[in-house]
């Protein structure tokens, strides 16, 4: 068992009302796993993420990762986790239009203390890695949308993290190219790297091992990919999609 | 080796961080350029007024030394307490035979002359000069640094026979039409007449106080005036060195009140002032004034600090994504405050650089402006330091408040932020 939360309430505040986004949800990942979340917005689904990568906090309940407690740890702590075993995907890439492909990817490497050359060695590594070895030196600007994508996963695993999390990766993809992206997260998968990723699409969840649905802050579904109903069993009404503001 | 290591962790942030905010200063050149603007004009201002004044007291300070700083004067002064309040001038009058015995009494001194000064028309021929007849004793050479240009200067026998000689200036040779070799010649003056024994320099112009007397000055014996004429005297007395006019000071008031037999408690009737003690002063309040100057056009310095706080908080606004990106890839708070700082500080110590130069230019402006008493102006090392210094703090009180809200902002916030 490499994450276990445990009971994980998250109340935002919202004037004098509270709002569970998470419900003392308990979740547990094994190492070398391949989860989808997915569920309406407001399911609470990205706050699931955000916790999993240490940029939030839950009001209550325990996260173990690799048998540390982090619920327990200081900004700083988590500053630390969130650079050494996590690494972040994001739906819009995230990337800094200013800064080219090898200084975009060795970015968390700064902030691990590793010198100048060692952080472009190890760009440079994942960036062959990910496909891009002929275009270390472009900007975002002169990248393709699954190129930019493609480099920010490779940010993500320049620093070699425990758990890969990302947010709707294929979100800003036309179809042809979240084929490529999905294959590569596949080939990561099957170079052992553990993955969870947050997505609306049944073609995308397809290609993991296992599908958490989530509603109202809960988890009403987590089966391996084979056993899971579909959308047919989601007690919204099947249409994946939720209004903003109906009550949780 | 724990200290070391946090150390060594802290000097790379700091050098990460500045490379991150060359890169970034590079990045918004123009932008850059015009936030430093207020900082470059502060410290240009600052350093061209601190060179003016540091050129002002280099001219004073040339003038006193051409006073002599190890000279003291002598003189008569009525107390403003006790009973000589009332007393006649001719009782507190120095006398000569009161400064005999003077240099036995007081170590410090190392020779005097008593001076005595009366106005007379000197007469050659048909030419007349009103002048100022100045008796004076052969020490007095020592003391003034006014070399014989011509001839000899006065001897013990002159001043001992009370001997009808002079010495003019060369002023005085070409007012009276003396000849070009005008040693030998006789001038009347106080209904006698005197043979010209040498040729003395005249006395400096004081450039800054702008007293310069102009009256020809015309310098007899002092035995052979007081014959003629029983008015006030002064004298000057020269100390071993500088340093020791203070305790040659002291050692004079301790000798003349006793000669005066002033009881303790009872004020001086005479006074005696150093040149040095002046020139503390002086240096003392001119330090004052630079540093009140200084204070006063730093001010804009504090306008230029808002500028840059202005500046980097629209900075933090518009990167506020990328904060939150670096935030969720792991930097800490610190990385991000100390990111942002530097940055604040460079472009400080940017404007600093740049408006060295310009007060380094302005400064050769100043020093060229004719008969404005400033050509030694020149910036004085600590005003460099001190604008570095500044610009540096500047740049930390006003880059604190936007990288403390950089280095506050929720990643998750950040990252939503458009």
């Amino acid at each position: 068992m490499m994450i276990q939360l445990e009971d994980v309430t998250k109340i935002y505040k919202m004037g004098v009302e509270r709002i569970a986004a998470l419900d003392k949800l308990s979740l547990r990942i094994d190492e070398n796993e391949y989860v989808a979340v997915m569920g309406p917005s407001g399911s609470g689904k990205s706050t699931l993420m955000n916790i999993l990568g240490c940029l939030d906090r839950a009001t209550s309940g325990t996260y173990q990762l690799d048998g540390q407690f982090l619920h327990k740890m200081g900004g700083g702590g988590l500053a630390r986790i969130r650079n050494r075993r996590i690494g972040f995907v994001f739906q819009s890439f995230e990337l800094l239009p200013r800064l080219n492909a090898i200084k975009n990817v060795s970015l968390p490497l700064i902030y691990s203390g590793i010198g100048w050359y060692g952080r472009r060695k190890r760009a440079r590594e994942v960036l062959r890695r990910v496909g891009l070895g002929d275009r270390m030196r472009h900007r975002p600007n002169q990248l393709s949308g699954g190129e930019k994508q493609r480099v920010a996963i490779a940010r993500a695993l320049v620093v070699n993290p425990r758990i890969l999390l990302a947010d709707e990766p294929t979100g800003n993809l036309d179809s042809k190219t979240s084929t490529e992206i999905l294959a590569l997260f596949d080939d990561l998968h099957r170079q052992g790297q553990t993955i969870v990723m947050v997505t609306h699409e049944e073609d995308v969840a397809r290609h993991t091992g296992r599908i958490v649905r989530m509603a109202d802050g809960r988890i009403w579904s987590d089966r391996p990919r084979d056993e899971d109903g579909g959308r047919r069993a989601d007690p919204a009404g099947g249409d994946g999609e939720r209004k903003e503001g109906q009550p949780t | 080796m724990i200290v070391f290591r946090l150390l060594l962790g802290l000097g790379r942030l700091l050098i990460r961080s500045v490379f991150l905010a060359l890169g970034q200063i590079w990045a918004n050149k123009g932008r850059s350029v015009l936030t430093t603007i207020g900082i470059v004009i502060g410290v240009a201002s600052v350093t061209a007024v601190i060179a003016a004044l540091t050129g002002l007291r280099a001219n004073v300070l040339a003038d006193f030394e051409s006073l002599g700083v190890n000279k003291i004067y002598l003189h008569a002064s009525r107390p403003d307490k006790g009973r000589h309040k009332v007393a006649r001038w001719n009782e507190l009058m120095l006398q000569p035979d009161e400064l005999d015995g003077m240099l036995d009494h007081c170590p410090s001194v190392v020779r005097f002359t008593r001076i005595s000064e009366m106005p007379a028309a000197a007469r050659f021929g048909e030419q007349t000069v009103d002048a100022r007849i100045i008796g004076i004793e052969p020490a007095w050479h020592k003391i003034e640094d006014r070399p014989i240009l011509e001839g000899r200067p006065f001897s013990l026998i002159d001043e001992t026979a009370a001997r009808a000689v002079c010495l003019v200036t060369p002023s005085m040779q070409e007012a009276l039409h003396l000849d070009r070799n005008c040693i030998g010649q006789r001038i009347r003056f106080l209904g006698r007449a005197f043979r010209i024994v040498g040729v003395v320099e005249p006395a400096t112009q004081f450039g800054v106080f702008g007293i310069g007397r102009k009256n020809e000055e015309v310098f007899i014996p002092f035995r052979t005036l007081r014959k003629m004429f029983r008015g006030g005297m002064y004298a000057i007395a020269a100390s071993r060195s500088p340093e020791a006019s203070e305790e040659a000071r002291a050692e004079i008031r301790f000798f003349l009140r006793r000669k005066r037999k002033l009881a303790p408690g009872e004020p001086d009737t005479f006074g005696a002032e150093a040149i040095q003690k002046f020139l503390e002063q002086f240096e003392q309040m001119a330090t004052m004034v630079t540093l009140v100057a200084g204070g006063i056009v730093g001010i804009s310095l504090l306008v230029g600090g808002v500028g840059i706080m202005n500046i980097m908080l629209v900075s933090v606004s518009e990167r506020t994504r990328e904060i939150g990106l670096r935030k969720a890839v792991g930097a800490r708070p610190s990385a991000i405050l100390l990111q942002f700082l530097v940055e604040a500080i460079m472009l400080c110590l940017f404007g600093g650089l740049i408006g060295l130069l310009c007060g380094q230019l302005l400064t050769t402006g100043i020093a060229a402006i004719p008969k404005a008493q400033l050509e030694r102006s020149y910036i004085p090392a600590w005003a460099v330091a001190l604008s570095f210094g500044f610009s540096a703090g500047v740049g930390i009180i006003f880059g604190m408040f936007p990288a403390i809200k950089a280095a506050r902002l929720d990643p998750i916030e950040a990252l939503r932020h458009e």
